[in-house]
């Protein structure tokens, strides 16, 4: 694996805190240019990799490389062009919103060359927050307190942008716009990594994931190969169960008749075999086909599959 | 990469003295209605003293109270003197305990102290301006008991040339002068103090904590000063030389306290900035 191409890449990158394992040995590998999802459910490791990537953490062991630099050693060099935010926003209450900015600008060095203003203004405009940049930030609403701090991470031109939770708290109108934004600094070349537990969004956004549980990437690689990787699942809905189940059989496919006797469903475990010689080889038969569904190939059943289904954070 | 690469940006050049992370230090710092309020608390003590003295005084000097309390009446140059001497052993501590405990942890409960980082701040550059804005605020601390006092004073009072300690007299502005000098020489006595309050301020996320471990060192350690047991101690208390600013009442002034003071301070500043370094440099930054 060569580190030409990436933004970020990391081997056997391990955090331990005290006898657990928060995150064991992960490989990531984000390319250049690509919106990269990563995914993962609470708890799962996602900001502590993120905390490490940023030199917040310290790696107990792995090595890290951002953009051109080894991290945390060239943090100095590198950080500058990363913008960031991390598990959620983090603000000055007594000051105002356009006043929060420059505070967090200062502490970069050098600053980019347009005047500092100019750039706050810039970056609070492409929130939506311009209207309220006045207003005391402790008055802020949790997603007004969100696009601020995604402001801040656009307060200068990005190579790499983290976002950790990036649409936590907005409504879905905001969710739309940061959408919308992401996809406009991607197209400027920006690499832009999102973490996420929401699965529809990354699979909005990302064209490339990576899928963390409990301290362990799981699967990482485009969402076309993850998707690849599940079994797609036809559901027929025909008065005629058992020539429906016949057929499927002879085609090798395990029928599965479920509670409703109208429905009849099977994995579509056989290689080559697509969904419509399925159709067309029902029809053939004389099953009276009503209805006819693909489903499954979902990212989700992928992501619960690799994540598993339950509701407990993983400890 | 985009046209207007961050690549293009220089590294290390102009800038990187960090003096735009100060400024913006001390506009927060100074922004706080918080930092206001311990201002004029300490605004207060000045003209409570000059008040009350005022309006109680029917001449009968008692000789008890705080230093310098029974010459007010005849010069009121001397409220700045008393009110310091009022405000050393608690108020001026219990103030500087805010700030100094506040550096970092007060960033750490914000959240923004890992935005600071990943600027990158550097966390040595961001140690050094959090030690710059406590310190500032010591001083502007110990103007303000002095100014206010000066101010009282001349409002309440007959102000007239000032007998020193040495019996020499010296006018107006020569007094108001070792008046600064004074303050500088409190500013100094407290910067000791505020090298602890910012170690401990690494070593937690609760900004509270720090600021009152800091405020109740500052009373240990004059307790400590004051049992005549612990005298082989003295020397090394960062209070020991609180009150010692006499010397420069007297016509000539006489350095050695103040020289010795500050070599003190220097030696606390040395042995909690580096333990603060030590901490801090190596923390795992999870707030």
């Amino acid at each position: 694996m060569s580190s030409d191409g990436l933004a970020i890449e990391t081997r056997g990158l391990t955090k331990v805190f005290g006898s657990q394992k928060a995150v064991n040995g992960i490989d990531l590998a984000v390319p250049r240019g690509s919106v990269f999802g990563f995914l993962g459910p609470n708890g799962s490791g996602k900001t502590t990799t993120i905390r490490m990537l940023l030199g917040l953490a310290s790696a107990s062991s792995g090595e890290i490389r951002l953009l051109d630099g080894v991290m945390p050693r060239d943090a100095r060099g590198v950080l500058p062009r990363v913008g960031a935010l991390v598990e959620g926003p983090a603000i000055y209450p007594f000051l105002s919103g356009r006043a929060n900015l420059p505070r967090l600008d200062a502490a970069d060095r050098p600053p980019p060359p347009p005047p500092r203003s100019t750039r706050v203004d810039a970056a609070l405009e492409r929130v939506g927050l311009g209207h309220a940049a006045t207003k005391r930030a402790a008055a802020y609403s949790l997603g007004m307190k969100q696009r601020l701090g995604i402001a801040n991470a656009l307060l200068a031109p990005r190579d790499l942008l983290i976002l950790d939770e990036p649409t936590n708290g907005l409504d879905p109108q905001g969710t739309r716009e940061v959408r919308g934004l992401i996809r406009s600094l991607s197209e400027d070349g920006t690499t832009v990594f999102v973490s996420s537990h929401l699965l529809a969004e990354v699979e909005q956004m990302c064209s490339r994931i990576a899928v963390m549980s409990a301290g362990r990437l799981v699967a990482q690689g485009t969402l076309d190969e993850l998707r690849s990787e599940g079994t797609a699942r036809v559901r027929v809905t025909t008065p005629d169960i058992d020539d429906a189940s016949r057929v499927l059989a002879r085609l090798g496919l395990p029928p599965q008749v479920h509670g409703r006797d109208d429905t009849i469903t099977a994995e579509l475990v056989v290689e080559g075999l697509l969904p419509e010689t399925v159709n067309a080889a029902l029809v053939q038969d004389g099953v009276r086909v009503r209805g006819f569904e693909v489903s499954g190939a979902s990212l989700e059943d992928r992501f619960v599959a690799l994540t598993g289904e339950g509701f407990d954070v993983a400890g | 990469m985009p046209a207007e690469s961050a690549q293009d940006r220089p590294i290390g050049s102009g800038g990187s003295l960090g003096l735009t992370l100060v400024l913006s230090e001390i506009a927060v710092l100074f922004r706080r209605l918080r930092t206001w309020a311990m201002i004029g608390a300490l605004a207060l003590i000045p003209i409570l003293i000059a008040v009350v003295v005022r309006v109680s005084s029917d001449g009968s000097a008692s000789g008890r109270g705080p230093a310098f309390l029974d010459s007010i009446t005849q010069n009121g140059l001397f409220v700045s003197l008393t009110a310091l001497t009022v405000a050393i052993p608690l108020f001026l501590p219990l103030t500087i305990g805010v700030v100094a405990g506040d550096t970092i942890a007060g960033e750490a409960n914000l959240g923004t102290l890992r935005y600071l980082l990943i600027a990158p701040a550097g966390r040595i550059r961001l140690l050094l301006v959090k030690y710059a804005g406590a310190a500032l605020f010591c001083l502007v601390a110990t103007l303000t008991v002095v100014v206010t006092g000066a101010i009282i004073g001349a409002l309440l009072f007959p102000v007239g040339p000032v007998t020193l300690l040495s019996g020499d007299t010296v006018g107006i502005v020569g007094y108001f002068l070792r008046l600064l000098l004074l303050a500088l020489y409190v500013t100094v006595s407290l910067l000791g103090l505020s090298a602890i309050g910012l170690f401990i301020s690494t070593l937690t996320t609760v900004p509270v904590g720090a600021m009152a471990a800091t405020a109740a060192l500052a009373a240990v350690a004059q307790i400590l000063g004051a049992l005549p047991q612990l005298e082989w101690l003295h020397p090394w208390l960062f209070t020991n030389y609180w009150l010692g600013f006499a010397d420069l009442l007297r016509e000539p002034i006489a350095w050695t306290s103040f020289a010795d003071n500050a070599l003190l301070q220097l030696g606390y500043i040395a042995v909690f900035g580096t333990l603060a370094y030590g901490r801090f440099s190596t923390k795992d930054v999870l707030s």
